[in-house]
């Protein structure tokens, strides 16, 4: 596979999982405000891989759910750190605020790349990431003293940027992502 | 701390009161409003306001019947009537 | 009835809106929070058989639009927890009697959700049989509760567009797809019909004679089958009453009359789902109540 399809899999996929993981937060989040803004995070999220899903679609020939959804767990090129499941709120914001702090790195080589393409929609989607990044520093901001975030900090920092191949958690992911999908046959319309 | 917030349908039109959101600061109030007002895009514009800084004002004092800031005060018709009648300019069902 | 009250009623009952701080009457008042309430236990309870199936979505599209709709309900709980805490219960309170059993939620959201099919009928029917009775609240008495029914209407549309989407879209698939539907629809009809409550003369229901509610229980169920069921029959699906029918000269529905004992049964806390449901909030709940001490200064 070429290496700028790669490298669009990369981000896209480590945005679909995160997505897909701070999407389960809707409903049960600690409070109905901070739900209904978290809920928008996730979105975003799934907003930003389904554009990056695009780009490598077309260079692929095939189509952003397919990329999404159709390909086996091994496939994924996620960071291990948006796989995890992780039930705690502190877990979740030390993870948001790790994930942004990595992201907006990566986001800046982005958006300075030779690739048009590549650096208009990092741009687009860094506009949107300023916000996130806010959420995450206000929620450190008030959380940075309690002992559960900081051990939850200690935990998953180790993690960024980890690739170095998937956790069973994925697949538990993928097969409960992809069991409508798979009960019809494949280039069924939903 | 409860926010109140005041949104904006349309660029021109007044600010009216849409709802409250609960956060522990203002860069809180923001978001929540943001999301809560707006995230379908459905406001040009939002105010949010901490409770506390509203001053709610109900009672207005008339003792003295000020007809003069009414409408009623200013009993045009029957003046309307006798000017036309002199000047012999009465509108056709006066007559 | 005291004069103030007999003053309030005539007001009200001829269109007369009152806010926050204005005199009610104890039994209103009473009945107004309640009701309220009740719906905002409601939205809250409505996410929990919805949020499975976002984690299921079968495509990037259905996964944001659904993700959306119980964003939306979420909100909906936030507007309608608001209104309830300025009549003087707050939110924490509302929550505790929502999970212990001593307040109710509406009938449909104690039942399983068992495929996507369902995904696709909550959405189309039973999004639409609430939202017959949200319009019938846009000209409550009290009218903070109306104002944010306003918020919360135009949103609903979104979510009947969304069902409307999801069904037509399985209708015109796979064969196995069109029984997802129809097995569904199946399902939800007894809980569909006995969605908007056991029929009361309007001038024994005090949620007329307040004006809370502008449409009685069986107006509205009316309103729901004459829009519903011509969109059922015409995709070629079936509902699970041989007497359902309209009367072409009344313009009344004639069906088998609903489970009024399930109904009671099922919202005094007896549903299939109801114990799993509430427990899943009580946990929920526990394991943030640091955060909310945290941020929100509250004895959670």
């Amino acid at each position: 596979m070429q290496e700028r399809a790669q490298l669009l899999l990369e981000i896209a996929d480590d945005e679909l999982i995160l997505g897909w993981r701070d999407s389960e937060w809707t409903g049960i989040a600690p409070f109905l405000e901070e739900d209904v803004a978290f809920s928008s995070i996730a979105q975003n999220e799934i907003g930003h891989a389904r554009a990056l899903y695009e780009l490598a679609a077309r260079e692929l020939g095939t189509t952003a759910d397919e990329l999404a959804f159709d390909r086996a767990p091994e496939e994924y090129r996620c960071a291990r750190l948006v796989e995890l499941r992780l039930p705690g709120w502190e877990h979740t914001i030390a993870r948001h605020f790790l994930y942004e702090e990595a992201d907006a790195a990566r986001l800046e080589q982005l958006k300075a790349s030779d690739d048009a393409e590549l650096a208009g929609l990092a741009a687009k989607i860094d506009r949107e990431e300023v916000y996130h990044r806010m959420h995450a520093q206000m929620w450190f901001d008030r959380l940075e003293n309690e002992p559960r975030f900081i051990a939850a900090l200690d935990e998953l920092r180790p993690l960024v940027g980890i690739r170095d191949g998937h956790t069973p958690e994925l697949t538990e992911l993928w097969e409960e992502m992809t069991m409508v999908r798979r009960s019809q046959p494949a280039g069924t319309t939903w | 701390m409860i926010y109140e917030v005041f949104r904006q349908e349309r660029k021109g039109q007044a600010f009216q009161h849409a709802g409250s959101v609960e956060a522990p600061d203002e860069p809180f109030a923001e978001w929540y409003a943001r999301e809560q007002f707006g995230r379908r895009g459905e406001s040009e514009a939002l105010w949010v306001v901490a409770r506390d800084a509203i001053l709610p004002i109900e009672d207005f004092v008339d003792e003295l019947n000020r007809n003069y800031h009414r409408v009623d005060g200013y009993p045009l018709k029957e003046k309307l009537k006798e000017a036309r009648a002199r000047a012999g300019t009465a509108a056709p069902r006066d007559r | 009835m005291e004069t103030r009250e007999r003053e309030f009623l005539e007001y009200v009952q001829s269109g007369g809106q009152v806010e926050t701080d204005d005199w009610m009457p104890d039994e209103y008042r009473a009945r107004l929070r309640k009701f309220i309430e009740m719906h905002g236990n409601s939205e809250l309870m409505g996410v929990l058989p919805e949020r499975e199936w976002i984690l299921r979505a079968p495509t990037l599209q259905r996964k944001l639009a659904l993700t959306a709709k119980v964003q939306d309900e979420v909100g909906h709980a936030q507007l309608i927890y608001r209104v309830v805490e300025d009549l003087g219960k707050p939110r924490e309170e509302c929550l505790d009697d929502l999970i212990s059993g001593k307040s109710k939620f509406h009938n449909v959201f104690h039942y399983p959700t068992k495929t996507w099919g369902d995904v696709g009928v909550i959405a189309w029917l039973v999004d639409a049989a609430a939202i017959i009775s949200q319009k019938a609240l846009l000209k409550c008495s009290y009218a903070p509760y109306a104002r944010i029914m306003k918020k919360i209407c135009w949103e609903e549309s979104f979510h009947i567009l969304h069902g409307r989407d999801v069904i037509l879209t399985l209708m015109n698939g796979t064969d196995d797809q069109r029984e997802l539907v129809q097995e569904a629809v199946t399902r939800w009809w007894g809980p569909l019909m006995q969605f908007h409550g056991n029929p009361i003369p309007g001038e024994e229901d005090p949620m007329l004679v307040w004006r809370i509610k502008s449409q009685g229980n069986d107006e509205a169920r009316q309103q729901f089958l004459d829009g519903y069921v011509p969109q059922i029959w015409e995709l070629g699906l079936t509902v699970p009453d041989p007497e359902l029918r309209k009367d072409e000269e009344t313009g009344r529905w004639h069906y088998t009359e609903p489970d009024w004992d399930e109904l009671k049964h099922v919202v005094t806390g007896h549903g299939p789902k109801t114990e799993e449901r509430l427990d899943l909030r009580r946990k929920a709940r526990e394991n943030s109540a640091w955060i909310r001490r945290v941020m929100l200064a509250e004895a959670a």
